[in-house]
């Protein structure tokens, strides 16, 4: 048993770490570390930089261009990621197509979409969720018919992340009615400059813009854009959720998070001394730390498993919900500690260029925000509830 | 024993919820919340002439309430409909100027909503606490900065704490006085505070004893934000049942999942538990020393506590829903969150509570 990084891995952190901090511009580090918005072209403008160095595609293999690294250097890079207060890889394309593609694609599709991937030519969102199938996936209704060469699309997905930044758009899709709900779904890639395709913003209780409905009125899909066999998607769905575990639980965000709450806590004062000091504040930041600190080591070992080539079971699961309670004790803690000013809300003093009045300590300005938008961690992505179910019926066995 | 309302207390609460119910729709509220006044002064006026603030001060004032139930049963209800109009700041100004012999027309016109009056009371390194007010006075004349003054955008006055000789004092300033810069911005929950800058301002000593009246009016104002949280707890509850059992995913309604049964039942008796907080800490209210303030500390920490759960819990049973700008149900769980964030959190009156263990 050893729970230290091999020197070959602590290497590969240094140089990962050298790398990022030469080349993150000081804006968008900013940016990331006061928790302003992104632009779409921010997020473009970090991808092209990781690209280039051919970091942008680091859970792929070599064959797609991608790093071929493994799962711990993996885990290695999203930690320093955090670190250098780099933005998110946008998951979408990379993320969730990709891997799918690779899996389940023809030849041609993979030499098609993914390099497009890479090269920042399309933005992909996903669209999964219906308003009637939101924990209940498999029953939704989005419908596609073939008609000759192409599928004629018909319904409405919602809570789309970024589609108004989004290109294309991979959709379950109905395809047949027959058997289980499970057994009639397809995996359907969608150009959303398509006649028919409407996006409409959903605005989220913090003010933010990110989650968009997206509508489907006859929309016509080449048939060479289904990926994979017809009604074998809901197969497709769950593998790529089984595969996510590497970096479901963002132990690298989270790790930087509590860094920057403990600097928080050590500044911020109360009963005339600083909060870290104040008994009740620190015993829970004690609790989470050691939980965050769990959590590492059980993301460690499941790193270490799927190394050795397991195959993934519940993990992802428990890592998904042990991940995302520490992001919104995380978020919670940061928004108790901005005290009578976590009330503050001044989206324009995020902005570009502002230069209005300095108001309370800054982080107050998104302290509460971000803790009302991150409630949304325990129930995208299949709910924390869903994921229970999953972790017993894997393990349980009833 | 008898835990039931009177019958006054019970129309008033009546009245306020008809009208609510009627005038107050969630869209319209959200619209005013969110403007540059951050309230509508058409509502603000016809709920003075429901009687919402001749409840909240005793027949010597004019009013016919004034005791701690009266707060409660005025702010619980105000709490179900999201009421976003300051009739909080005209308590705390009003109670204030209650103990003073002089400035009753002020207070009646406060009473009678004719007159706004902000509380300028916390700065920023005062915390929760607000016992290290830096703001200075010298021969009448004020100097400081204060922070998060509700609502003060538009008000006819301001009531000023600062120290004059090291000895605190309230201040009763004309809100349009040379040397006043109010900056004013929205809040998470709705509504607008303001940072107040007064460079020299001629202010009008009232002549009570500050500290004293601070700590009684500010244990009103626990009271009034912890029956809002109820209010507001209430109507979440009413959401979250009315969802589960009208939702269906895998072909059932979600109330039948055993999973979200166990959850919305802690909800339920959490609800309660606060209920009672808010009857001990309204019985308590017009008692003094250590006990009131023990009953006060106890309710705002049951309040911080359930208050974070009801909205956790509520949002989670909605899943996507929860999340979104269109459905009450966000607005109703932001002000419950931000009112831990107003005289005091969960944090420090556990810490208050538990310092009265070795006295």
């Amino acid at each position: 048993m050893d729970v230290n990084f091999t020197k070959k891995q602590e290497e590969f952190r240094s140089e990962v770490r050298e790398f990022l901090t030469s080349v993150i511009p000081i804006k968008l580090a900013d940016k990331i570390e006061h928790n302003k918005p992104l632009s779409k072209e921010d997020m473009q403008n970090w991808h092209n930089i990781l690209n280039k160095k051919g970091w942008l595609a680091s859970s792929w293999p070599q064959k797609y261009d991608g790093t071929g690294w493994g799962v711990v250097e993996q885990f290695i890079f999203e930690d320093e990621l955090a670190a250098a207060n780099a933005p998110r890889i946008v998951p979408f394309g990379l993320r969730m197509l990709a891997p799918v593609l690779m899996k389940f694609g023809t030849k041609d599709q993979c030499d098609y979409w993914l390099p497009r991937i890479l090269n920042g030519s399309d933005w992909w969102c996903q669209g999964y969720s219906e308003p009637g199938a939101g924990s209940d996936l498999a029953s939704l209704k989005t419908s596609a018919i073939k008609d000759g060469d192409h599928y004629i699309v018909n319904g409405q997905k919602t809570w789309t992340t970024l589609a108004q930044h989004a290109n294309m758009i991979f959709n379950l899709v109905r395809t047949s009615n027959e058997g289980k709900p499970q057994q009639g779904i397809s995996f359907l890639m969608i150009d959303m400059s398509s006649p028919g395709i409407e996006v409409r913003p959903i605005k989220t209780i913090d003010g933010g813009h990110e989650i968009n409905e997206v509508w489907f009125t006859n929309v016509r899909v080449p048939i060479e854009n289904l990926v994979g066999e017809e009604n074998k998607g809901w197969t497709y769905a769950k593998y790529l959720l089984s595969h996510e575990r590497n970096n479901i639980a963002t132990v690298g965000i989270s790790k930087k998070k509590l860094q920057k709450l403990k600097d928080i806590a050590k500044i911020e004062k109360r009963n005339g001394r600083p909060l870290i000091k104040d008994p009740l504040f620190a015993a829970r930041l004690a609790k989470l730390e050691v939980n965050l600190l769990n959590m590492e080591t059980t993301n460690l070992r499941v790193l270490s498993e799927a190394e050795k080539g397991g195959e993934p079971g519940a993990e992802s699961s428990m890592l998904k919900i042990i991940g995302s309670e520490i992001c919104q004790e995380l978020d919670h803690l940061q928004r108790r500690a901005a005290g009578r000013y976590g009330r503050i809300f001044r989206p324009e003093a995020l902005e570009d260029g502002f230069n209005g009045e300095e108001i309370g300590p800054f982080f107050a300005h998104t302290a509460s925000s971000t803790y009302f938008n991150n409630r949304k961690v325990s129930i995208y992505g299949g709910s924390n509830e869903i994921q229970k179910n999953i972790i017993t019926k894997m393990i349980v066995r009833l | 024993m008898d835990f039931d309302h009177t019958e006054e207390r019970r129309m008033l609460s009546d009245t306020i919820g008809k009208f609510i119910t009627k005038n107050y729709p969630i869209e319209k509220r959200v619209i005013a919340a969110n403007s540059d006044l951050g309230f509508s002064k058409e509502n603000w006026l016809k709920f003075h002439e429901l009687g919402v603030s001749h409840a909240l001060f005793s027949e010597e004032f004019n009013g016919f309430g004034g005791h701690g139930f009266d707060i409660a049963v005025v702010f619980e209800a105000l709490g179900k409909g999201l009421v976003v109009e300051p009739i909080f700041g005209s308590l705390i100004a009003g109670d204030i100027l209650s103990h003073s012999e002089e400035h009753s027309d002020i207070l009646q016109d406060i009473i009678l909503g004719t007159k706004r009056v902000a509380f300028a009371h916390f700065e920023e390194q005062s915390g929760y606490e607000g016992n290290n007010i830096v703001t200075k006075a010298s021969d009448g004349k004020i100097s400081g900065v204060k922070s998060m003054v509700q609502f003060a955008n538009g008000v006819d006055n301001l009531i000023v704490s600062a120290t004059d000789c090291d000895e605190l004092k309230l201040y009763l300033v004309n809100a349009k006085a040379d040397g006043i810069n109010i900056s004013d911005y929205q809040t998470v929950d709705g509504g607008r505070a303001a940072e107040i800058t007064l460079n020299n301002v001629i202010g009008k000593e009232l002549r009570i004893n500050a500290e004293e009246v601070l700590v009684s009016t500010l244990g009103k104002g626990i009271l009034a934000l912890s029956s809002e949280a109820l209010g507001i707890m209430e109507h979440i509850k009413e959401l979250t049942i009315k969802y589960l059992q009208t939702r269906s995913q895998f072909g059932l309604q979600l109330g039948k999942f055993q999973a979200l049964q166990h959850r919305v039942a802690q909800v339920l008796l959490e609800i309660e538990q606060a209920r009672s907080a808010i009857i001990n800490a309204s019985t308590s209210l017009q008692d003094t020393g250590d006990q009131r303030e023990k009953s006060l500390s106890a309710c705002k920490m049951t309040i911080g506590r359930v208050g974070q759960l009801v909205a956790e819990e509520a949002i989670q049973m909605h899943g996507g829903i929860g999340m979104t700008w269109e459905y009450e149900l966000g607005h109703y769980a932001k002000r419950l969150i931000m009112i831990d964030h107003e005289l005091g959190d969960e944090d420090y009156h556990i810490a208050k509570f538990s310092s009265y263990y070795m006295s």
